[in-house]
């Protein structure tokens, strides 16, 4: 790889990053505000407000960056960094197309975990160093979570790298067919409510659970550092959505020419992303004890029995 | 000196400085941040060594499950923002574990230096490889682990069931 295309690879992984969960975003503000019955924000940029993040963005940018007194101030302006960084790296090993990763790595399956873990460190760091009770349990709560549903979506992801004998995103591509679709899908089931838990999304949020909590971990930060983690949170559910396109729905696979095939991995993502969107607004948040339950007496279950299942699969030669 | 033994070197100091960091530092907290950055170093190191899984796996189960593990127990116990004067340790222990640790070390350096010889090399290891000796040469001590650890599950479940027992009966 020469240094021009390692360039380029960035590039294109970073313009990814800043503008798929703007559009991740902005169809959350307008399907949430469709399905309350409402339209949303309608007056920046003049056309359904379609200018609204970028309007936000630069709201946040002017705002003044505040540290508290009492905060521990290098872990309180590193964490927003720690939530973000990993979530770029997880963003460029995804492939879109036949050939086409900005980072294209033999296990990148389990290199995309890993980021993702390091991720959530970040709204540990901010929940602990914001010196504020309410960051404190926020960040006490997301520990919580992230340790309970870990595992899930772990034993999910590890079934179907089982299933197709590999740790390669692109590997695992190639190696799917439909049949995927049935074998799999208690695994598929099981990642999509771990995704939405690992990234705190309703009905998940109890870490930033605005009603009780001031936004949990988040509750000190301010101007960009705090457009940072919502950021990284919209990152997140992009790289989640298309992840769950990539292993489950069989990526670029689909009719049509194969040329199309970066077009179907978005598609397939963004309507996966939208059932994020979807359920956001269609549960109410659970309680921790609910949380814990379901994780322990369902997911964690569900995965184990979707592992022994593939493990069949895989020995009688489905 | 070649851009690989830069890497390893680049890795190595990190993973050194993290951990020696994550010793003296007088803030619990900031100990179990330093944790991190020692074990992004020695994952660096595996991974310009080339076992990918290896340093992969580490990250995936100490920075995303251990480290977490130590950040909720610290919250949910004490965790002050600032130097913890409580727990600091005498002249005395603090001296005896320099000794030890430094001991350690320098067991570690004379058995292991004169294998090296000065260059760094890549030996890609294929997942499979690691693989075929985890469930195939190294099975047995694998599955005793494994029982090890769910022992020690069992077992610390005993321990935190039992007062509650006692008080219902």
């Amino acid at each position: 790889m020469t240094l021009l295309e390692a360039a380029l690879r960035a590039v294109a992984a970073l313009a990814a990053f800043l503008v798929l969960p703007l559009l991740v975003g902005q169809a959350e503000h307008k399907v949430m505000a469709h399905m309350q019955g409402r339209l949303g924000p309608m007056y920046a940029g003049g056309f359904h407000g379609w200018a609204q993040l970028v309007a936000d963005g630069v709201k946040f940018l002017q705002k003044e960056d505040i540290t508290p007194r009492a905060a521990d101030r290098w872990v309180f302006r590193l964490a927003p960094g720690v939530a973000l960084v990993p979530y770029l790296l997880a963003l460029a090993l995804l492939p879109v197309h036949p050939g086409v990763a900005a980072v294209d790595v033999p296990g990148s399956l389990v290199l995309l975990l890993a980021a993702t873990s390091v991720g959530a460190l970040g709204t540990l760091m901010a929940g602990w160093s914001s010196a504020n009770k309410y960051s404190l349990i926020g960040g006490l709560r997301a520990a919580a979570q992230l340790v309970s549903y870990e595992l899930p979506l772990v034993l999910a992801v590890a079934s179907v790298a089982l299933a197709g004998g590999s740790l390669s995103l692109v590997g695992l591509v190639d190696a799917w067919s439909p049949w995927w679709l049935l074998w799999q899908l208690p695994g598929g089931v099981v990642f999509l409510v771990a995704a939405a838990a690992e990234l705190q999304r309703p009905p998940f949020d109890m870490p930033v659970a605005d009603a009780e909590l001031v936004m949990g971990a988040w509750t000190e930060y301010t101007g960009l550092r705090f457009a940072f983690f919502l950021l990284a949170e919209y990152a997140g559910i992009v790289v989640m959505s298309v992840l769950f396109a990539v292993l489950w729905l069989g990526g670029w696979h689909g009719p049509f020419p194969d040329a199309l095939g970066w077009l179907w991995t978005l598609a397939k993502g963004f309507v996966v992303a939208l059932v994020v969107i979807w359920v956001r607004v269609a549960w109410p948040r659970l309680r921790e004890d609910q949380l814990q339950r379901l994780a322990w007496l369902w997911l964690v279950p569900l995965g184990l029995f979707q592992v022994v299942l593939t493990g069949v699969g895989v020995v009688a030669g489905w | 000196m070649t851009a690989l033994d830069t890497a390893f070197a680049a890795c190595g100091v990190l993973a050194v400085v993290g951990g020696l960091l994550a010793v003296t530092t007088r803030h619990v907290v900031h100990a179990a941040l330093w944790l991190v950055v020692a074990l992004l170093g020695v994952a660096g190191s595996l991974l310009v060594l080339g076992a990918e899984l290896v340093a992969l796996v580490l990250v995936l189960v100490y920075v995303g499950a251990v480290v977490v593990l130590v950040l909720f127990a610290l919250m949910l116990t004490r965790a002050p923002i600032g130097p913890d004067r409580a727990h600091a340790v005498g002249g005395w222990r603090s001296a005896g574990a320099a000794l030890l640790g430094l001991t350690t070390a320098g067991l570690l350096a004379t058995v292991l230096v004169p294998l090296a010889d000065g260059s760094v090399r890549r030996a890609d290891v294929a997942s499979r490889q690691v693989a075929a000796q985890l469930f195939g040469t190294w099975v047995w001590p694998f599955e005793l682990l494994s029982l090890l650890l769910l022992a020690a599950l069992v077992g610390a479940l005993a321990v935190a069931r039992r007062p509650a027992a006692e008080g219902a009966s």
